[in-house]
């Protein structure tokens, strides 16, 4: 069986969030911080790094201050294009600029049981059942790790949860849980027994890193220098900020942007100074902050149009996107989730983001809710659909047709309808039935939803992982736990 | 003239005009009114009419947190003055606060110290990546009755349980309430590790806290 995977391409919809001259100005706005206030970079080796390519670095505070020309001296290098592997080629996925990816979305730290309902702290075998669902799901292009794997040693749990995606997955793995070099060194090693060798694993890599970004203006230690063992490992390696409007960032979203744009591209110039050309993209999930309670939002106006603009920002600066879309801050999979998901994925594809993370999280990406994922891989299906856009030939005006049809009877007979109606969208979780039969059962969606994954969960069983290269994997692992 | 001046400095700490309360309570320490009366007529009225207005939705939080500033920085004027007079301004409690070792997540923690601060609880914030033993010392050092910890990754999580773990071995367990939180923090991760609350967010933090001083 050949699996599948549904992107969107080429979509016939855009949305102008931002003018030239106003992603001009942001820019802009983002050279004078990066030059005049400064990122922080604490670590030793990332600003020796950045010194020594003509960063103004004060070793005290840990903060670089650099030249815009520098900045984008480097960035320039970065490559515009490259593909994400997956170890069944079928599945790999071109960052060619043309492509909306959905991934799932991380890292939670509870499950809802697909089977009992029950809400619990997540563990290693429930990570290994959300990849497993998501592997079956066309929606899901690539992996996050979805949920952390909290009975696994704190010092090689992320080890542990690649193994775990890996052992039923063989779609690309995005991970944004390893946070320092150690680690990464590891999981490297680990990528390159499944991909046949280091060189092997920089021709076709099959992992990715995420780091997050430390707002306001500057980054975790940890996660620049497992982001450099990764440049150097030639790994996909992005930095994503999560500025949040009022609290790390300003309360005006032009702000925002700036913030967390002088975050990331100085990130990437970073990146690029010590492995030129080395594949590296943008990511974002900048936020607005409820001001009444300090409460991340979740969804909301300002999420969605920072889901649109980050785009034109990556764009500018030629390198792929990693967006914060779906994710929603409801707890259940409700009226609420609908809303955020459907809108803020909406905003993300609308400028084309290469990357969108991602489904099956509830309450701001803690809580994995199957239900949740299923509803968000309808949503997703919608927009593939939403985004082919309304095509106008001579086939579709149908004027044959309608002089055939003319002014009495109907459409449901004719040939040309039945040519083309696989072509209108046809929901598997959106209720149509009419509405005594919808009364008589009083199920829906939701029950839908949890019944599918119940089924995937009971009869989906992919080709599992080598038991060769997964003990393999488990002996790095092992390596790590036992060492220091 | 004290008593209007008294009012304005009510006003200014509702209005959030730092300069304005620091001013007026200059002059009127000038004047030598006490230090006491300055508090209990002046800024509290001002920070519990905050304090009201927030409760009702009509200020947000960084209307608290500017009255707050405020409030401190005359506090800083008056605190000498109170020593003087071997006065001490009651508080709602002593706090001992931080983000745990290995954790540079601080927002969320500063906006409850923020809010303890503001509901009259004396908070000594150690910041971020703090040593397990430095909250153990501070705690001696303090006589404070609850201690705050702050996690944001799950990975780090596991020192909240280190420090319950050090104040029993300290034998000071039972002197103190411990309070946790941070995203990834749950109820059921709080009554596993054996703290003594939990909260999700800077509100409940207070509300906890007020409950665990009453217990």
């Amino acid at each position: 069986m050949t699996q599948k995977i549904a992107s969107i391409s080429k979509p016939k919809l855009s949305v102008n969030v931002l003018t030239q001259e106003e992603i001009e100005q942001i820019h802009e706005a983002t050279l004078h911080v990066i030059e005049d206030v400064g990122v922080s970079f604490p670590s030793k080796e990332a600003l020796d790094i950045l010194e020594a390519h003509g960063a103004q670095v004060d070793r005290e505070s840990m903060i670089a201050k650099i030249k815009g020309d520098i900045v984008m001296e480097y960035l320039a290098k970065a490559p515009p294009t490259y593909t994400l592997a997956a170890r069944d080629p079928e599945l790999d996925l071109p960052l060619d600029g043309e492509h909306s990816y959905l991934g799932t979305d991380g890292c939670g730290v509870e499950v809802l049981d697909a089977f009992t309902g029950e809400r619990r702290r997540s563990s290693k075998a429930d990570l290994m059942d959300a990849a497993r669902v998501a592997d079956y799901l066309e929606a899901i292009s690539f992996h996050w790790v979805p949920i952390s794997a909290q009975d696994t040693p704190p010092e090689s749990r992320s080890l542990h949860e690649l193994e775990a995606v890996w052992k039923v997955s063989k779609k690309h793995v995005q991970t944004e849980s390893i946070v320092n070099k150690r680690e990464m060194k590891a999981a490297i090693e680990m990528a390159a027994v499944l991909a046949g060798g280091k060189d092997a694993l920089r021709e076709r890599p099959i992992l990715s890193i995420m780091q997050c970004t430390f707002s306001p203006l500057g980054h975790d230690g940890g996660s620049l220098e497992a982001g450099l063992e990764a440049a150097r490992a030639g790994l996909p390696i992005g930095y994503m900020t999560m500025a949040s409007a009022g609290a790390n960032a300003p309360i005006t979203l032009a702000g925002d942007l700036v913030v967390g744009n002088a975050e990331v591209i100085a990130a990437l110039a970073l990146m690029q100074m010590e492995a030129p050309g080395c594949p590296v993209y943008y990511a974002a999930a900048q936020t607005s902050t409820d001001m009444r309670t300090g409460a991340y939002t979740g969804g909301g106006p300002e999420d969605f149009l920072f889901g649109a603009a980050t785009n034109l920002l990556a764009d500018f600066y030629k390198v792929p996107l990693s967006m914060g879309a779906f994710a929603t801050g409801a707890k259940e999979p409700d009226w609420q989730a609908a809303f955020d998901n459907t809108m803020s994925a909406f905003m993300a594809v609308s400028t084309l983001s290469d990357m969108l993370l991602g489904a099956g999280l509830l309450y701001g990406s803690r809580i994995l809710s199957y239900e949740m994922m299923l509803m968000d891989a309808e949503i997703w299906d919608m927009l593939v659909n939403l985004f082919k856009g309304i095509v106008v030939n001579d086939e579709t005006l149908a004027l044959d047709v309608i002089k055939s049809v003319g002014h009495s009877g109907n459409y449901l007979g004719q040939r040309h309808t039945r040519k083309h109606m696989r072509e209108r969208w046809m929901p598997k979780l959106i209720d149509r039935r009419p509405y005594n039969q919808w009364e008589a059962e009083k199920d829906g969606a939701r029950e839908w939803a949890r019944q599918k994954a119940q089924e995937i969960l009971d009869t989906y069983h992919p080709e599992p992982l080598d038991p060769a290269m997964d003990d393999e994997l488990m002996r790095i692992i092992l390596a790590e736990e036992l060492s220091d | 003239m004290s008593q209007e001046t008294l009012s304005e400095i009510t006003q200014s700490i509702l209005l959030g005009e730092g300069e304005d309360t620091v001013r007026l309570t200059q002059e009127l320490l000038a004047a030598d009114v006490e230090p006491m009366t300055i508090i209990r007529d002046g800024l509290m009225p001002g920070m519990n009419l905050v304090g009201d207005k927030f409760a009702t939705g009509e200020y947000f939080l960084p209307d608290l947190i500017i009255a707050a500033d405020c409030m401190k920085d005359a506090m800083n004027l008056l605190e000498p003055e109170l020593v003087k007079r071997e006065q001490a301004f009651q508080s709602a409690g002593v706090v001992v606060l931080g983000t745990v070792k290995g954790d540079i997540h601080e927002i969320g923690k500063s906006l409850v110290g923020t809010l303890l601060s503001a509901n009259g609880f004396k908070v000594h914030d150690l910041g971020v990546d703090v040593e397990t033993k430095d909250f153990i010392e501070k705690v001696k050092q303090t006589g404070a009755e609850l201690v705050g910890l702050s996690a944001l990754l799950t990975t780090t999580m596991v020192k909240q349980r280190e420090v319950i773990q050090s104040l029993q071995e300290a034998g000071i367990r039972d002197r103190v309430k411990v309070l946790v939180g941070g995203a990834p923090v749950t109820k059921s991760w709080a009554e596993d590790i054996g703290a003594d609350g939990f909260a999700e967010d800077a509100m409940g933090a207070v509300k906890i806290a007020r409950s665990l001083m009453n217990a």
